[in-house]
Parts: structure tokens; sequence; C-alpha cells
């Protein structure tokens, strides 16, 4: 039992903190077409190989090392698509691709030349990854994708997508699409909570046989959804604590009735609460993050509780925040209503508190 | 990064397992598991066992005939003890006035006293609280007056848990009425025996008599029985406050009462299914489920920075808060999960020795053990003072 952080990983974490600490909002518009510079600094850094195995190309970065950026990245409110553009995509991608597909599109994307993205929530299935109707039919020269994606976050800057749709034969398949193939549509929007996302439509799409990354992917997709939410739990703590400090702050600077705010025992016992949640929230992500290498039962039983904790946590520290912070946290001017916009729509990515609830619930042990 | 314990601990805790399939009692055990109060030959008889074995001092070190356990070892004891349906170990000798002893204490003292309380000799209770005295405890009022070798203690102390089976006490008294408020306080040793004290039970509303009322009636104490210098008493207050206290989520009970409810979730039937598949109901143990699981992670994060020589602070505040939330919410979830069954109430049974039938023993502690259980978030520093603390301390407000 240890929760130190290795000679590396404190490494990691300083020039994270440093990194985090010197950028300046990242404004959405930023964020189509282009790069930005921060993500060749990413490059340069080492984080876009961090979570790929040696044999993929990557560094071997573990749940803890991703843990470590995500967190700094939460903490920064860095809207980089760093999960949604590389983490999620590059890890199902090298899960899944042989050597071609593999040199063609993971070689580029951990050097930053290209970003993907993860086209694989559905309106009808809201959180589902299972009961999806996109379907992809063979043909003798290759494979028709027909269906719709919805929120596909960091689609707008994706080279291309992987698209996940039920094969004829009934496995679910993973494909990559390029942005560019004809009879794909995309309506382009940004997101409550600063990130850049798209609506898909896949009309008739022709793809070469090569296009589809290995056979059935429902285990390798589970798997990477499961480090998905493990980091996004890393990435609200991030933001969690970040959120307590500008609170706590706030608290000790602001004046009424002739005294600061944090003489009132009210106010102290509440932030007392929102720190009580950002720490048992820290002891969920980073269980979740020690449980990815765990079999799939105990794995997926351990991330959905600590996602469904987490977001409630990251709920109750934003409205709290808001609160505490009076009429400034109502106003876009003030940096905490974006910590809170991000801590709250959390909820909705990869599983809300209730998704994740239920699931712990069909797997609650009786004993 | 790693949640697993090691080989060595694992072992350990199959060691502790194996020892108390043979060392704790019985009768004991099923008293325990049933939510009946033990008598004082109970505790001493399972305490006795711990004894010989060698695993009574839990938190003392080696040089006083302690086991030399580290955080680790005592919490993996804690959580084996709660799952076997082990009587905690009575704190106030062991836990509390031993290490103050052994740190504030003569040779004398130390002689005297340690291996009395290791082999069972000595029963402590505690005289801190008193009527106007709770959690603001430096406004005690208790005075000790010098006259010659002895002081003459007058006063009042209130809530002694099991003081009516004790016949030692650590007090803590004002010798210096001048003197600011923690600055007049002394820590005294008091044998029961004593003329001049008598101890009036309180009945708590469970019906338990846990608690009393200890009457001090111009008693008069040795000098040589004072801890410290006059005045110091707060200094040993303090340190047996903020000695780390092994336990204070009270996971190894959570992780009980969570087990215990929910074999009587199953066990109860709604609409000719177990209970525990209704919705609303399941889903409070699923939200209980996962708050043990954060307590539990959170708990082993404090437990490695003390092994790894951190002093646990305000993080323990944090762990008592939450532990305590936790182990009120089980025991609410178990007495509404018995349904009409959790009114009957049997004082005698639950208190004594009347025997009631096998399944009506079963759940008959349940519901009383929820009215025992909102002690948990106030006893030891009420949760709002533990508030208090991490707002100062931690957060510097």
């Amino acid at each position: 039992m240890n929760f130190a952080y290795s000679d590396e990983q404190r490494m990691l974490a300083d020039t994270l903190e440093r990194l985090v600490a010197d950028q300046a909002p990242t404004e959405t518009d930023a964020l189509h077409g282009e790069p930005s510079p921060l993500w060749g600094t990413f490059a340069e850094l080492g984080l876009l190989q961090l979570p790929f195995t040696e044999e993929a190309g990557g560094l071997g970065g573990d749940g803890i090392d991703v843990m470590i950026v995500m967190q700094a990245l939460g903490r920064g409110l860095v809207r980089e698509p760093y999960l949604a553009g590389l983490l999620l995509p590059g890890t199902l991608l090298a899960r899944l691709a042989d050597a071609p597909q593999r040199e063609r599109w993971l070689a580029p994307l951990l050097e930053g030349e290209l970003r993907l993205a993860l086209a694989w929530q559905e309106t009808a299935a809201r959180y589902d990854a299972h009961a999806i109707a996109t379907c992809a039919r063979r043909q003798a020269d290759g494979w028709i994708i027909e269906g719709a994606k919805q929120v596909v976050i960091a689609a707008p800057s994706a080279t291309a997508l992987l698209v996940s749709a039920r094969v004829d034969d009934g496995t679910l398949g993973v494909f990559l699409v390029p942005a560019d193939s004809p009879g794909l549509e995309r309506r382009d929007y940004p997101t409550l909570d600063d990130q850049i996302a798209s609506d898909v439509q896949l009309k008739g799409v022709a793809l070469p046989h090569d296009a589809r990354l290995g056979e059935d992917a429902a285990e390798a997709l589970a798997e990477v959804l499961a480090l998905g939410r493990a980091a996004l739990c890393a990435e609200a703590v991030g933001a969690m604590e970040a959120a307590c400090d500008q609170t706590l702050a706030y608290l000790k600077e602001r004046r009424q009735f002739g005294t600061p705010l944090a003489s009132f025992q009210v106010l102290q016992h509440r932030m007392v609460d929102m720190h009580l949640n950002l720490e048992q929230a820290r002891s969920m992500a980073i269980l979740a993050a020690a449980s990815l290498e765990r079999p799939s039962d105990e794995r997926d039983y351990r991330v959905a509780a600590a996602k469904a904790y987490c977001g409630e946590a990251a709920r109750f520290v934003a409205e709290q925040a808001i609160q505490l912070h009076g009429a400034m946290g109502m106003t876009e001017e003030c940096r905490i209503s974006h910590y809170a916009r991000h801590l709250v729509m959390f909820d909705h990515h990869l599983g809300d508190v209730d998704h994740h609830l239920e699931f712990v619930s069909e797997g609650l042990s009786a004993a | 990064m790693n949640l697993e314990f090691t080989a060595e601990e694992q072992a350990f805790r199959r060691e502790v397992r194996d020892f108390l399939a043979t060392g704790l009692p019985d009768d004991i055990r099923e008293r325990v598991r049933l939510g009946r109060r033990l008598s004082a030959d109970d505790h001493l008889r399972w305490q006795d066992s711990l004894s010989v074995r060698g695993w009574l001092g839990v938190n003392w070190p080696q040089e006083h005939g302690g086991p030399g356990w580290g955080p680790v070892e005592r919490h993996i004891f804690e959580e084996e003890c709660a799952a076997a349906h082990a009587p905690t170990i009575v704190p106030f000798g062991v836990s509390m006035v031993a290490p103050v002893i052994m740190k504030f204490g003569s040779e004398t003292q130390k002689r005297h006293y340690v291996p009395r309380i290791l082999s069972n000799q000595d029963w402590w209770c505690q005289g801190y609280s008193e009527p106007g005295a709770g959690s603001d405890l430096a406004s005690l009022r208790t005075r000790a007056v010098r006259d010659g070798d002895e002081y003459v203690v007058t006063g009042q102390k209130s809530w002694t848990t099991l003081g009516q089976h004790a016949n030692m006490m650590f007090c803590l008294v004002r010798t210096d009425p001048e003197a600011k408020k923690q600055a007049g306080i002394s820590f005294l040793l008091i044998d029961m025996e004593t003329p001049g004290i008598s101890v009036r039970p309180i009945i708590t509303l469970d019906g338990a008599h846990e608690v009393n009322e200890v009457f001090l009636d111009e008693v008069r104490v040795p000098v040589a029985n004072r801890i410290g210098e006059e005045g110091q008493g707060w200094t040993c207050a303090k340190f047996l406050l903020t000695h780390e206290r092994t336990g204070i989520a009270g996971l190894g009970h959570a992780k009980q009462a969570l087990r215990h409810l929910k074999s009587v979730a199953l066990e109860i039937q709604h609409r000719g299914r177990p209970l525990l598949e209704q919705p609303h109901f399941r889903q409070r143990v699923v939200k209980a489920e996962i708050e043990l699981m954060a307590l539990e992670v959170t708990h082993l994060r404090v437990l490695a920075a003390a092994r790894d020589g951190g002093a646990p602070g305000a993080e323990s505040s944090l762990l008592k808060v939450r532990g305590s939330e936790l182990r009120q919410e089980l025991s609410e979830l178990t007495r509404r999960a018995l349904g009409p069954q959790a009114l009957p109430f049997f004082p005698d049974h639950l208190y004594g020795d009347q025997e009631l039938e096998r399944e009506e023993a079963e759940h008959a502690a349940l519901g009383a053990q929820y009215f025992n259980r909102r002690k948990l978030s106030i006893y030891g520093g009420s949760n709002e003072i533990q508030k208090s603390i991490v707002a100062k301390t931690l957060l510097g407000m």
C-alpha cells in the first residue's frame, strides 16, 4: 500500500503544474481547426506518448500517470482535447489496430501531427455503448456505414473519427472514418464546458476493408471507456482542487459586516464540506486509476462507483463555489464560474451519476 | 502507487483471523453479534485473552509490552475484530491514559500503572466532560485544592462511559482558578474507591446504561497521583485527544454494519421479493457502499501517511465526520429494513440475561442500535467541532 508518486511521477506532476500555471484560459474558438501551440508542447514533453504501451510507440504510462496529467489539466482548466482527441481514440486504436493501421494513424497521433475523435454515443442509446443503431454492412469492396452519432467531443479538430457500429454479423465494430469521407456530415458547436463537439451523420459512407479496426471491439471499447472515466474523475479532482482553493481565498479576502467572510462559522463549515467532498473524490479517482488493470468486472464496478461519486462531489463543489462567491460567482468574468460549468457538465461525459449508480446497483454483491 | 496490502500484511491478517477463531469466546461473539450489552466480566475475558496473546496494548511500543504494530497492522487488527464480532477494547486504559502516563508520567507512575493496564487489573474511566463543559472542555469547573500532600477534589463529571465498572479515573481538574482557562488545569489519577465519590447512571435514549455521572465531594487525592506538573493538565489532555487515534473512521465497524444491512435486507421480504431488490431501498444501499469505498481509500491514505512518519492531524477529523455519518446512515437503513419488526423493545434481553426466541433475538437490537449510534457524531469532539478544527488547522480560516 503506497500512495506516493514515484520520482518520475513527481517530476511529471511538477512539470505539468508549471505548464498549466502559465496557461491563459483557452478560448473555444482557438480549438477549431489547427492544434494550438500547447499541443506541440504536449508532444515535446512526451505527454502524447505517455499513455501508450512501448510496443505501440508510447512511453508505457499507467492509470496513475494518466491521473497525474488529467488532474493538472483539470486544475488549470486546460481545454485541449487530451482525453477526447488523444486518449480515447488513441488507446482504442492501439488496442485494435494492425501494423499498417498503426503506422498510418497511431504514429502521427503520437507525434502530434493529427488528432482523432471517438464517435460512440447515439441519441437513443444515451450513455450505452452497445445499444447502438449505427450499422456497418459488408460489401464486396469494403464497408458501408449508416447511422448518426451524437456529441462527438473534439470531432471538429479530428482528422478521422473512430466510429462504433453494429456489424451485420452481430459484433460491435469500430471503423476508422476520415473526416472528409463522402457522406459524413458534421454539425459543429461549442459545449457548455468550453469544448467543441459535433453531431455526425453517416449517410452511406463507403470505406475500404481495412477501415475496420480488429474484430469484435466490445471488450476493447469497455476497457477504453473505463480508462476515460478514470481520467475524467482525475480531471474533475483537479478542477475541484482549484475551485476549493479559489473559494477559500475569496472567503479570506472578501469582507462584509466589517470582517472577512472566512470568520463566519456557517461559511467555514460549508468550506469544510467542499473539502470533504474533494478528498473523498480524490480517493475514488485514485481507486479508479489503480483498478484499470484489474479483471474487467472488478474494474468496471470500481470505475462506475468512482464516476458516480465524483459526479455528485463535483456538482456539490461547483454549486457551493458559486454560492460562496455570492453574485460574483454568477459572472462570466469570475474564473470560478468556468470551473463550475466544467464541474457540473463533467457528469454528462461518459455516463452520469444515474447511469453509473445503476451499473453499481446491478453489480452490488449481496455479501 | 498501489492500494494492495503486502504479503506480510496479508499474512498478518490471517494470523489475526486465526487467533479470533479460538481466542474470542463464543458466547461473547454471539452477544456482540446480536448487539447485546456485555457484562464487565465479558469485557475482561476478551481483554485477558488479548493480553495473554500480547495484543492488548494495540498502540503501545514494544518496550511497554505492546505488540509494536504500525498503523497498518492496527487497522487490519481492528477490521478483523469487527468482522469477527469481537468487543471493542475498552479504550480508557489501553488507548487513552496509558499513552499519557508513558509520555508525561514519572518512572514510579509508569512502573505502577502501565503493567496493571496491560493485565486488566485496573478498569479506567474518563473524567473529562462536565455538565457545563462539553465541547468547551477547558471551561471545566471541578476544583482541586492543595492540602499538604493531597488535593481535595470537588465537582461533577459527566458522560463517564462504563464508569460503573471502573476502579480508576483519569480526571481533569482546575488547580488554579486565577490562571487563564487552559493554564489552571491539572491531570489527576483518582481511585474510585476513595470516599466522596458516587457514580450515578445516565440512561440513554436507547434504554442503555452506558454512561454515568460521577460526583466528587471533597475527594482526597494524593499529589503523587498527578501526571506532569501542576497546570500542565491541558497539555496531557490535548496529547490524549490528538494522539493518533486509530479507527477513528470506524471503518471495520462500517464494513460490518454494511454486511449486516445487506443480510437483513436480503432476508426481509417486500412483496414477495427480498427488500434489497426494492429499487429505492437498494439505491440507498448502493450509495452507502460507494461512500464506504471512498472512506476506505481515504483511510488507507491517512494510514500510509502515518506509517511513513506523517502526523495525521486534521485528516482524522475528516474521517471522523464521514465515518460517523456513514455508520449512522447504515443504522438508519437497517432499522428501516425491519419495518414493523423494529418496534418491539426488550431491554431485559438487550441489557440483561432475558432470552428470546432465536428469530426474535436476531433483530432485537437493531431498532435501539439506531438511537445508540447517534452518539457517533457527538462524542470524541462533535462533528461540528471537527469541522471547526479542519477550518482552522487545515484551511487557515
